[in-house]
C-alpha cells in the first residue's frame, strides 16, 4: 500500500471540525425525508480494503467500514477530547495500570455479549507475534508483550515460538472491568483506545479468523450484509440489537469499491454513489461549483514535512536546516499544487490536535528569502549536488518538490540540485535504512489526535532524520507520565520547540480532503475524528 | 487433428518461459514488499520476519520459482499478501474480463468489417472518405481519452449508459466500455479489410466469376471477402493479447474489477504469486486462441490448411 493510499483515506476518517458547521447547515435546511417512511440504504465510495479484522489493518480504508461496523472503547468527540462509548469509564492513579469499566448490555451482531474478554481477546491475538498482524506494534507498551513477540537468539533468523499467547497485562477482572497494566506510564492512554486496533472481537472471530476477516462480527451500528464481495461491494444493514449511543438512521450502508477516485467522483455526479470522501484534488474548484453546500472540506490530521539527514555532515548543522526551512514559501506552493486547499504549517503537529500552536514554529517556517540567504551563507552553505528524496506514488509530491527547488536555488543560490524519484515500494526501506543523502518528504498520518502520535513516532528513537536528542526523548517520557492529559500538553510543548530549534524536520502543510455527496442523503455530519456515517438519513 | 495436438505441444516450453520470465521481473522490482504494506507505520522487525518467512521472500529466485511451481502442479496457485488464495482472487475477475473482451472483440469483428466492406465498395466516395478519416482520428486518440471522454458525454451527460460498475450486468454495463477498448482496433479492422477487399475486388477470380454471370452480392461475399478476411483474422488473433492489455486501462476508468485491474494491483504490491497466476492464464488463452486462428485459415483458405 502506498504512502499516499493510506494518507489520503485516513485524512478523511480524521476528517473535519469545519464540515461540522458547513455541512450542519445544510443538512438541516434541507427538508428531511416524509415521516413514516421506512429507513433506507446509501451508498459510499471506498477503495479495496486489506482485511477487516480491527486488528490487523491500518488501512484507512478498512477503517472506514470498520467504523462503521464497531464500538471503539472510547472515541474522539468534534472538540478533540475523547468521549466514552464502549467503555463506562477509564481511569488510572499512576498512569500505568488502567482500570476500563465496559458499558453492560452491549451486544455483538450474533447476539454475544460484549465483556472484558471480548476486547482482551482481540488485543491478545493482535499482540501475539506469529499472527503477524498490522497492529502488533501499538501493544508494545502493555506489559507482557515481549513474552509474546520473543527476539531471534544471536545468529539465528528463526523466532523461538512464544511461551505464552496472552498479555500478562490484561486481567479480565470481572465481565465489565478490564485492568491493564503497562510497561511505563502513558497519560494519552485514553485517546489511543479510539484506535479502531482496539475494538473488541466475539468468540466466533478466534474460532475462524480467514472467515472473520471476510465476514467480520463487530458490536457497531451497522452489520455486514452478506459477504465482503471483493473489488466490488461491501453491504452492510442496521443492527436492531445496537443498545449503545449512536444507532443507525437509514437502513444500510453499501460501500462501493472504486479501482480510481476519478470514475468515483464521476459516479457521484451520476448519483450512482452517495458519499465521496475524497474529491480528486483537479476536480476540486469544478465539484465547488456544481455540489453548492453538499461540497465539504475536512481539516485532517496529516502532515507533509521535509526531513534532512542529520547524520550527514553537510546536514548536521541546525542553521542551515533553519535557512531551507525560512527559503521555501508553503504559501506559494499550496496555491500552486494543492489549488489553495492544503494549510500551511507552523507547528509539528495538526491544528485538530489538543495542544496545537498554530506559531508554535515562528520566525523558522516564515518565508523570509533575505534572511534565508543571511542564516544560510553564515552557516557555512552548502557545497556539492542536493539531492531531493521524494517516492513515485502520486505525481503531485514531485510537483512541489519541483517548486521547493526552485526556491532553494532563487533564494539560496544552490545551483546543483537533483531529484531523487524513489519507486514507492521502496521509499520507505531507503528512509529506514537512511540511504538518502539529502532532504526528503516525510509524511503521517494520525492515529489518535494526541502530539505524542506525532512527535515520539517521528522524531523519537530511531527517526528517520537520524537526529539524536536524549533531553527530547526525556521531555517525551516525562509527557508520557503526567498525571493527567492536560498536564501532559506543556511537556510536549516543550518537546516541540526542542524539535523546531534544532529543526532536524521542518513542517510543510496540513493535508485537507474534500468531501461531497448527493442529493438523496441529508445530516452527513462529517467531521475531523468520524465520517459519523450513523447520522445520515435517506430522502 | 495433429497439427493441433503439435500446438498444444509446442505451448508447454512457452508456458514455463513466460512464468519464470514474470516471476523473474517482479522479483527484480525494487524495495521490500511487506515494509510497504505497512506504510508509515511503526512494524516490529519481528513481525515483518514472520511475513517474509511466510511468504518466502528471503529465499532465493529459483527457490521461489520451484515452490511457486511444485504447488502449481497441485492446483495451488498460492497467496496474496492480504491471505487470499490466488485462485479465488482470479476466480471472481475472470467473467469480468471474458465479458469485456468478448464485447470488444465482437463489436471490433462486426463493426470493423462492415466498415471495411462498405468503404471499398464505395472506393473514393464520402463513406470512405468518412471512414479514413475516423479511424486515423480513432487510432491517434489515446484510450484513457477515449474512455474518460465517452464514460462523461454518453455515460454522465447523456445518460445512455451506467458511468461505472457491473451493477447492469451484461449487456449493460458492459457494451460502453466494450466500445471504448474496441475502438482502436476497431479501427485497424476497417482499414485492413478495406484494403484487402479492393484488392481483392480488382483480382482476376472476381472478374471471372463476375463475367459467368454470379450476382454482385455472392460474388463479393463469397469470393471476395473471405479471402480478404485472412489478414484480419490474424490481426483478430493477435488483437486478442491487445485486447487483454487494454483492459488494465479500461477496467480501471470503468471501474470493472477484471483481471487488468488485478494485475495492475498486484504489481504495485509486488505479488509475484498472483502476478504470475493472473499472466499465465492470459498466455495461456492467447495461446489458445491463436490456435482457433490459425486452424481457421484452412477453413477460409483450404490451400493452408493442406500446406
Amino acid at each position: 500500500m502506498t504512502v499516499l493510499m493510506r494518507a489520503q483515506g485516513a485524512a478523511v476518517l480524521l476528517s473535519a471540525l469545519l464540515a461540522l458547521s458547513a455541512c450542519g447547515g445544510g443538512g438541516s435546511s434541507t427538508p428531511g425525508g416524509q415521516s413514516g417512511d421506512a429507513p433506507k440504504r446509501f451508498s459510499v465510495a471506498l477503495t479495496e480494503p486489506d482485511h477487516l479484522t480491527p486488528g490487523n489493518t491500518s488501512s484507512s480504508y478498512s477503517i472506514a467500514v470498520l467504523g462503521a461496523l464497531f464500538d471503539t472503547l472510547v472515541v474522539i468527540g468534534p472538540d478533540g477530547k475523547p468521549q466514552m462509548r464502549a467503555a463506562e469509564s477509564i481511569t488510572s492513579d499512576d498512569q500505568k495500570v488502567w482500570t476500563i469499566k465496559i458499558r453492560p448490555g452491549q451486544k455483538f451482531h450474533n447476539g454475544e455479549a460484549v465483556t472484558a474478554e471480548s476486547f482482551a481477546d482481540a488485543w491478545n491475538a493482535a499482540a501475539y507475534g506469529p499472527n503477524a498482524w498490522t497492529n502488533n506494534y501499538y501493544f508494545a507498551n502493555v506489559e507482557g508483550y515481549d513474552k509474546l513477540n520473543p527476539e531471534a537468539p544471536e545468529g539465528s533468523e528463526e523466532a523461538p515460538k512464544p511461551e505464552t499467547d496472552k498479555l500478562s497485562g490484561l486481567n479480565v477482572v470481572d465481565p465489565t472491568t478490564l485492568e491493564v497494566t503497562l510497561t511505563a506510564p502513558f497519560s494519552q492512554f485514553p485517546i489511543m483506545l479510539a484506535y479502531t486496533g482496539f475494538a473488541p472481537m466475539p468468540k466466533a472471530a478466534l474460532q475462524d479468523p480467514a472467515g472473520y476477516d471476510t465476514a467480520p462480527i463487530g458490536n457497531g451500528p451497522f452489520m455486514l450484509d452478506g459477504r465482503w464481495e471483493r473489488n466490488k461491494l461491501i453491504k452492510t444493514k442496521r443492527f436492531d440489537g445496537y443498545a449503545g449511543p449512536r444507532p443507525a438512521k437509514s437502513a444500510g450502508v453499501n460501500f462501493k469499491i472504486y479501482a480510481n477516485r476519478e470514475t468515483a467522483y464521476t459516479d457521484l455526479r451520476a448519483g450512482n454513489v452517495d458519499l465521496l470522501q475524497t474529491i480528486p484534488p483537479a476536480s476540486t474548484s469544478e465539484a465547488k461549483t456544481l455540489l453548492g453546500d453538499r461540497f465539504v472540506s475536512i481539516p485532517g490530521g496529516t502532515m507533509d514535512y521535509l526531513g534532512f539527514p542529520a547524520y550527514d555532515k553537510r546536514f548536521a548543522g541546525a542553521d542551515l536546516r533553519k535557512a531551507i526551512s525560512m527559503a521555501i514559501d508553503r504559501q506559494a506552493i499550496v496555491d500552486a499544487v494543492f489549488n489553495g486547499a492544503f494549510k500551511p504549517m507552523s507547528s509539528l503537529v495538526a491544528p485538530l490536535v489538543p495542544g496545537y500552536r498554530a506559531t508554535a514554529c515562528g520566525e523558522s517556517c516564515t518565508y523570509d528569502p533575505a534572511k534565508a540567504k543571511a542564516l544560510y551563507d553564515e552557516a557555512g552553505g552548502f557545497t556539492g549536488t542536493l539531492n531531493l528524496y521524494f517516492s513515485n506514488a502520486d505525481p503531485s509530491y514531485e510537483q512541489w518538490m519541483t517548486a521547493v527547488a526552485n526556491q532553494l536555488k532563487q533564494n539560496l543560490g544552490i545551483a546543483d540540485i537533483k531529484f531523487r524519484k524513489i519507486p514507492s515500494a521502496d521509499y520507505l526501506a531507503t528512509l529506514r535504512a537512511h540511504k538518502q543523502d539529502g532532504p526528503f518528504r516525510n509524511n503521517w498520518v494520525m492515529d489518535y489526535p494526541s502530539p505524542q502520535n506525532y512527535l515520539e513516532s517521528m522524531w523519537g528513537a530511531e527517526n528517520r532524520m537520524g537526529w539524536k536528542s536524549p533531553e527530547f526523548l526525556d521531555l517525551i517520557k516525562r509527557a508520557n507520565s503526567a498525571p493527567t492529559m492536560e498536564a501532559s500538553i506543556p511537556l510536549y510543548q516543550k518537546a516541540e520547540d526542542l524539535a523546531l530549534a534544532e529543526m532536524p524536520m521542518a513542517p510543510l502543510w496540513n493535508w485537507q480532503d474534500q468531501a461531497g455527496h448527493s442529493e438523496k442523503i441529508t445530516n452527513v455530519r462529517i467531521d475531523a475524528y468520524s465520517p459519523n456515517l450513523d447520522t445520515i438519513t435517506v430522502k | 487433428m495433429r497439427y493441433a495436438a503439435q500446438r498444444l505441444l509446442q505451448a508447454v516450453p512457452v508456458f514455463f518461459a513466460t512464468t519464470f520470465l514474470i516471476y523473474a521481473m517482479v522479483f527484480a522490482l525494487p524495495g521490500d514488499p511487506i515494509l510497504a504494506l505497512a506504510g508509515d507505520k511503526p512494524i516490529s522487525d519481528e513481525t515483518l520476519h514472520t511475513l517474509r518467512e511466510r511468504y518466502h521472500l528471503n529465499d532465493p529466485l529459483i527457490v521461489q520459482y520451484g515452490l511457486y511451481m511444485f504447488g502449481l502442479l497441485r492446483g495451488d496457485l498460492g497467496q496474496s499478501f492480504t491471505g487470499q488464495q490466488v485462485s479465488d482472487m482470479l476466480a471472481g475477475r475472470w467473467e469480468v474480463t471474458a465479458q469485456l473482451a468478448l464485447t470488444a472483440w465482437v463489436l471490433e469483428l462486426a463493426v470493423g468489417v462492415l466498415l471495411g466492406v462498405v468503404a471499398a465498395l464505395r472506393r473514393g466516395g464520402i463513406a470512405d472518405t468518412a471512414v479514413l478519416a475516423g479511424t486515423t482520428f480513432v487510432i491517434a486518440v489515446p484510450v484513457f481519452v477515449v474512455g474518460y471522454a465517452a464514460q462523461i458525454v454518453l455515460g454522465l451527460n447523456l445518460g445512455l449508459f451506467p458511468t461505472a460498475g457491473t451493477e447492469q450486468g451484461w449487456p449493460g454495463s458492459y457494451l460502453l466500455p466494450g466500445m471504448v477498448l474496441a475502438s482502436f482496433s476497431l479501427a485497424y479492422v476497417a482499414r485492413l479489410t478495406r484494403t484487402s477487399l479492393a484488392e481483392n475486388l480488382r483480382a482476376d477470380y472476381v472478374r471471372t466469376a463476375t463475367a459467368k454471370g454470379m450476382r454482385r452480392r455472392r460474388v463479393i461475399g463469397r469470393h471476395a471477402l473471405r479471402n480478404s478476411l485472412i489478414p484480419v483474422v490474424t490481426f483478430l488473433g493477435v488483437d486478442f493479447g491487445n485486447l487483454m492489455a487494454g483492459a488494465v486501462v479500461t477496467e480501471g476508468i470503468f471501474n470493472l474489477p477484471g483481471i487488468g485491474q488485478q494485475v495492475f494491483q498486484s504489481i504495485q504490491l509486488q505479488e509475484g504469486p498472483v502476478v504470475v497466476g493472473a499472466v499465465t492464464v492470459l498466455v495461456m488463452i492467447f495461446i489458445a486462441v491463436n490456435l482457433v486462428v490459425d486452424l481457421l485459415y484452412g477453413v477460409l483458405d483450404p490451400r493452408i490448411a493442406r500446406a
